[in-house]
């Protein structure tokens, strides 16, 4: 019998390492942390169990924001999609809803996402391509058309023009004869993580935070249940970062964010409760898991010391997971329904409060019904029928697991350290760092993949031929011609006048302090369209260009 | 120096308003360390900017990175504007979402060629670098 891990380690370990070699020299995960071949007690010489976990639903929240998480109800099953037109995304959503499900999860496409109207020469050939098209309320009204927005949640995956798109969901409230005091659903409206991996941004950061700040002033009076930032690091992970990386950036933005606010004069636990967060499930299941704890806590930490936050709420990480889109393959592409559900169950054992599976068809086109269904089971076949969800962070007190969040936690606090000394998020995005970490760290990937180091079933090992899958999802060009003919009905037949004054005092506002949703709200009563409401904004607050190009 | 010598120039380009750059960027390394000469324009190109720029650059080969679906509408917008500009064959490649029913068009337009996901890096410079000779050679 061995009393410690380093007897074990020299009179069992080794020998028996001796006679049959490691499959590798050194275990490392995607954060650069070595991985011992065995975690035991020894490995927490002062470990202290209420301020590291403490209980769920209690700071430091590692072991989960609610006290009975999925026992009493499971995750939100929120899968991502719009269509082509409004018409056939209201089918879509009307479906779904008569299934029983009530949180909405609506895609746009690019030319809405950056403020270009379908008519637009830069929207040429991308009009319902991604997501849906909206340009002006009327598309919003057919999109929720026999759909009463006091009984649905909604979240929209929108950012630099999420002022714009939340307008149109409260004019359509208003006009329904909803109270927008009821209203439930999430923007995006993250334009940190637009500026370091996502690209669809349009103003320069000074301007595009006030937007910000003025979305959660303006929720916090007229809109109380809105989560009005969604903070997110898919989009870092996806771009290439490491799983430490994209807790750092992230929790670096928030961190801006909430700085933000709290200098425009805002009570922070006013608004940081409605605060939530955003990340990505990848394929280290173990990694993953620690990654979820680790942010958990290190946010209660920051809340707490950094901006002494008292209401519990605003402590709280509460977050939505996606299963890692850059995991996908276009060989093998049935492979990937095991990935998902991996990846998933990553997810699910770190806590999270909704889930996005992607559908195996995603390395070829945005998913076909009958692949979305498979992503949706998955998630069905986790809660119902392997009991993960009975207990809550069933890996807690695992050696393994507590040993990765701690030093999960600790990479992640380095980085956000040497962001402050940069001056922040918005300064270091300025300098490109964000940036070049992840170009350095996406290339490192893709060489290792290169070489077979990581392998990659299907891709470097294992290959086969591919069988050709069918049904895949195709967008007619029709439709953006139909988009641009509704359009110009719409500028037709609206109050000119009305729009212009709108549109005039739009940019008296932008130029002053004030807030600026109540003359967005005007301008998209009137039926401006998104691109004239964008215009005017980037003709006050100017256009940003790619901070790092290469 | 001959054309022979001369180290081959790639315009790597984003068309379109997809922000998805992590592919075209991985590849325009991999070509730096492959001994080309690589101009990255960044996001957001017009197929008129794209163009330009290549006239400008004098690039022996184009590669254009779409993820967002537009590839069939955007791709033949840069060939012909290509041909009214530049008498110079330049090899065009693509790479990002594409679906393969989607490659015979793309080719007979004018494209070389279609990378699609896991294609190794090491296989696209490879492939410029050949189809790059055999057309300064014509």
């Amino acid at each position: 019998m061995n009393n410690s891990k380093k007897e074990w380690q020299e009179s069992s370990l080794y020998p028996a390492l001796k006679k049959f070699p490691a499959r590798r020299e050194i275990f490392e995960n995607s954060s650069g942390i070595n991985v011992d071949p065995l975690y035991t007690p020894e490995d927490f010489p002062s470990f202290d169990y209420q301020s590291e976990l403490g209980y769920p639903g209690e700071y430091p929240f590692t072991r989960g924001i609610q006290p009975a998480m999925y026992r009493g109800r499971f995750w939100t099953m929120r899968q991502y999609a719009g269509f082509a037109s409004a018409e056939e995304s209201n089918k879509r959503y009307r479906y779904l809803l008569e299934q029983g499900q009530t949180g909405l999860s609506i895609a746009f496409d690019l030319p809405t996402q950056i403020g270009y109207d379908s008519d637009h020469p830069l929207a040429s050939g991308e009009v319902g391509k991604v997501g849906v098209a909206i340009d002006s309320l009327e598309d919003m009204e057919v999109l929720f058309r026999d759909i009463p927005l006091d009984k649905v949640s909604t979240s929209m995956t929108i950012n630099s023009t999420a002022p714009v798109l939340l307008c149109m969901y409260i004019a359509l409230a208003r006009k329904q004869g909803v109270d927008t005091s009821v209203l439930e659903g999430t923007i995006q409206n993250d334009i940190l993580k637009e500026y370091i991996a996502r690209g669809t941004y349009i103003f320069p950061p000074a301007p595009s935070m006030r937007l910000i700040t003025d979305i959660f002033a303006y929720c916090n009076t007229n809109l109380p249940r809105w989560n009005t930032i969604s903070v997110s690091g898919y989009h870092i992970r996806e771009a290439g970062s490491t799983a430490a990386q994209e807790v750092a950036f992230t929790l670096a933005n928030g961190i801006a964010y909430v700085e933000t606010a709290v200098k425009a004069g805002l009570d922070i636990d006013k608004f940081a409760g409605r605060i939530s967060f955003f990340f990505d499930s990848h394929n280290d299941l173990f990694e993953e898991v620690a990654k979820f704890r680790a942010a958990r806590r290190l946010w209660a930490r920051i809340m707490k010391e950094r901006f002494e936050a008292k209401d519990p709420r605003s402590m709280m990480l509460r977050f939505h997971t996606q299963t890692a889109g850059c995991t996908l393959t276009a060989q093998q592409p049935y492979n990937n329904i095991v990935r998902v559900a991996m990846q998933a169950l990553a997810a699910v054992l770190g806590g999270t409060q909704s889930l996005h599976t992607n559908s195996f068809d995603e390395a070829y086109a945005i998913p076909s019904e009958e692949a979305v269904t498979i992503a949706l089971r998955t998630q069905q076949m986790l809660a119902h029928e392997s009991s993960v969800g009975d207990v809550v962070d069933p890996l807690g007190g695992s050696y393994y697991v507590e040993s990765l969040t701690d030093a999960l936690e600790q990479k992640a606090s380095g980085y956000i350290e040497r962001i402050d000394k940069i001056g922040g998020a918005v300064a270091a995005i300025e300098q490109g760092y964000q940036q070049r970490e992840i170009q350095e760290n996406s290339y490192k990937q893709q060489k290792a993949i290169d070489s077979s180091q990581t392998v990659v079933v299907g891709v470097n090992k294992f290959i086969s031929s591919t069988a050709k899958i069918s049904g895949l999802t195709r967008i007619d060009p029709e439709k953006e011609t139909a988009q641009k003919k509704r359009l110009a009905a719409v500028r037709q037949n609206r109050d000119d006048e009305r729009c212009k004054q709108a549109l005039g005092n739009l940019s008296r506002i932008a130029q002053s302090q004030e807030n600026t949703m109540p003359a967005i709200l005007e301008c998209v009563e009137a039926y401006a369209s998104i691109g004239e409401i964008c215009d005017v904004l980037r003709t006050v607050f100017g256009t940003q260009k790619e901070f790092l190009i290469f | 120096m001959t054309a022979e010598e001369r180290k081959i120039r790639v315009l790597m380009a984003k068309p379109g308003l997809d922000g998805h750059d992590r592919g075209a960027k991985v590849v325009a390394r991999s070509l730096c360390d492959a001994g080309m000469e690589v101009i990255y324009t960044g996001i957001r190109q017009t197929p008129e900017a794209i163009v330009r720029a290549a006239v400008q650059e004098d690039v022996d080969v184009i590669g254009l990175s779409i993820l967002s679906g537009a590839h069939l509408e955007i791709l033949p917008k840069i060939i012909i504007r290509l041909k009214e500009l530049s008498a110079k064959e330049m090899v065009i490649v693509v790479g990002g979402i594409i679906p393969d029913e989607d490659v015979p068009q793309l080719k007979e337009i004018g494209v070389k060629e279609v990378f699609g996901p896991g294609t190794p890096t090491t296989r696209i410079a490879e492939f410029i670098k050949v189809e790059a000779s055999a057309s300064r050679r014509n």
